[in-house]
């Protein structure tokens, strides 16, 4: 079965010529018309361009000029600006918004081979821990068809578990990579601020957005990440760091590694059996060589509602640029300026994105400002030294990526601060712009559970082969949803 | 801080968006509650505290002053909702 198999085990298969990437490529776009019915991962196919894709990686491979990633079907999250392709962003305001360009991580990973099999279904602009504000309807996690995939990057992380694709890319600014990665049983990771471009990739909050690889396993997301990372002049925050071979030091030794556990991570609201998966994956690192030694994160408790001042406060200065008037939705018959501008945005946005439009629009106002956006930039630089204090004693930090398993659709939907307390683990990270990755541990009834592993800036190589080395003794990435009674194939 | 009918028509009106008048009750109820949330950072001490605005504290980046882009305003107007002549199209603003 071609598509329980991970990006190096294609790999293989494609150099020995086992299989083409035309074969590899329809198998899963089959697995698409399938089974996408019931999940609605994918708001976009593009069946021509996979396969035309496909027939360049075979013809490299042939000649004998494949990389790691030549060949193998992804899907992109529908953030990413794809030329000549539908790029929603999850949004009736970019239905009809055929990009003109490519994002720097789309042509990153064209260059690197990949075949893109379609746009990823996400929360309507990334605004969202369940998929569910999405313009298109809300994703099924592909574990229990009732429960949400998390989000927004619900629907690259159900391609990538339901095995639509082989991999998918997200992008994470305050857990959108992280949270759906454990709700639906895969790897996911945020890397440093910086540390990939963010030119094309539509604008949520500028301080906090970055881009990752979702995958099966570490070592797929070792061959992501080193075909996504890189200094580009396209983007002003992008960083000038050195891209390590982050394949080379997957499986180097544990032994003395310092893990810290955040006590603030381990208390209230976190549910036991989610506590004991974790803890048990931390036992595990302790035989593997690793130190366990107690922090205190004391400010943790400030991250969820400072994130809910900075990222409303850029988003509403980023989304002004949907006005109805050089691109995207537009209303019917404006009466004036005005109005074209009011009921193109009213018309065009879903009520999260408003009511964050809203949020960040008063808390920029003129006489509330001091009050709520510079008072969030002090407590962010709090949230910040904590982490700064604790990688003084800690080479990573590790805890449960969410409180729970996943939820029911509809569950916590009309009550936003519930909400948005889903994500108290993730967001503290995005605020000080340091890596996470999260990582499957043991289900709890049947749910997966994920473990998220922080590191110091730049320290992506290191997170991978933490998780990697969890991989290599441990089945849990390897397991799979029932989606088929009958196997088909 | 709660915010009333009145207040969330006018931050509506800041922001540019039309609400539906039967929804801006539930709006203020939402975007109250979501304040209510935000409120707990009054009690955090920050007095000697500088503001973070990049999580990196990198300087913004300058480059040289030279044309990069080619001109792609064909490709760019082929998607705008009112195009004439090159020019984007919106209602008359001057009378």
């Amino acid at each position: 079965m071609m598509h329980s198999k991970s990006i190096v085990e294609l790999g293989a298969g494609l150099q020995t010529g086992e299989f083409s990437s035309v074969e590899l490529t329809r198998h899963f776009l089959q697995r698409i018309e399938r089974l996408d019915k019931d999940l609605n991962a994918l708001i976009s196919t593009t069946p021509e361009q996979a396969l035309a894709e496909a027939e360049s990686a075979d013809q490299a491979i042939k000649a004998g000029q494949a990389g790691p990633l030549t060949g193998i079907p992804i899907v992109q999250k529908d953030i990413f600006c794809t030329r000549g392709v539908k790029t929603s962003c999850g949004s009736k305001m970019l239905d009809n918004f055929i990009s003109p360009y490519d994002a720097t991580v789309v042509e990153k990973l064209k260059h690197a081979g990949v075949v893109s099999l379609g746009k990823a279904n996400m929360d309507e602009f990334a605004m969202g821990s369940s998929n569910e504000t999405s313009f298109y309807g809300p994703v099924h996690n592909p574990w229990d068809k009732g429960r949400v995939p998390g989000g927004s990057s619900g629907g690259s992380a159900t391609a990538v578990a339901a095995r639509l694709a082989v991999a998918a890319t997200g992008t994470d600014t305050g857990g959108s990579i992280r949270q759906p990665a454990a709700f639906c049983g895969i790897t996911g990771l945020k890397p440093t601020y910086g540390r990939i471009s963010r030119f094309g990739m539509i604008a949520f909050a500028s301080s906090l957005d970055q881009a990752g690889p979702m995958t099966r396993d570490a070592a797929d997301a070792a061959l992501m990440l080193q075909a996504m990372a890189g200094f580009d002049p396209k983007d002003s925050t992008c960083a000038n760091q050195p891209v390590p071979d982050y394949s080379a030091t997957l499986s180097d030794p544990l032994e003395g590694l310092k893990i810290g556990l955040p006590r603030e991570y381990f208390g209230e609201g976190l549910d036991p059996a989610v506590a004991a998966s974790v803890e048990a994956a931390i036992d595990h690192y302790k035989r593997l060589g690793a130190e366990v030694i107690d922090i205190s994160l004391p400010n943790s408790g400030l991250a969820v509602p400072t994130y809910y001042v900075v990222a409303p406060a850029e988003c509403s200065s980023n989304l002004s640029r949907f006005d109805g008037v050089r691109f995207g939705y537009r209303c019917q018959q404006p009466k004036d300026l005005e109005d074209l501008y009011k009921r193109s945005r009213g018309e065009g946005f879903g009520a999260e994105v408003k009511r964050r439009i809203m949020i960040g629009t008063y808390a920029l106002s003129a006489g509330y400002y001091d009050a709520y956006y510079l008072k969030a930039q002090k407590t962010r630089h709090l949230i910040s030294d904590d982490f700064k204090q604790a990688f003084k004693t800690v080479d990573v930090i590790m805890g449960p990526t969410t409180p729970t398993p996943a939820f029911g659709l509809g569950e916590k939907v009309n009550d936003p601060v519930t909400m948005y307390l889903n994500d108290i683990y993730t967001i503290a990270t995005n605020l000080a712009g340091l890596p996470g990755v999260s990582i499957p541990v043991e289900p709890v009834n049947g749910l997966p559970v994920g473990l998220q592993i922080i590191g110091n800036y730049f320290t992506e190589a290191k997170l991978l082969n933490v998780a990697h080395r969890f991989q290599q003794e441990t089945e849990w990435h390897r397991l799979t949803p029932e989606l088929e009674s009958v196997a088909s194939d | 801080m709660s915010l009333d009918h009145s207040d969330v028509k006018k931050i509506a009106h800041l922001a540019r968006m039309a609400l539906d008048e039967s929804q801006v009750d539930a709006y203020a109820e939402d975007l109250s509650k979501i304040l209510g949330l935000v409120e707990q950072l009054e009690a955090a001490e920050t007095h000697a505290i500088e503001p973070m605005s990049h999580p990196l504290h990198m300087a913004q980046r300058l480059r040289v002053d030279e044309v990069t882009e080619e001109d792609c305003r064909d490709e760019n107007q082929a998607i705008a909702p009112s195009v004439v002549n090159g020019l984007y199209l919106v209602p008359k603003v001057i009378e």
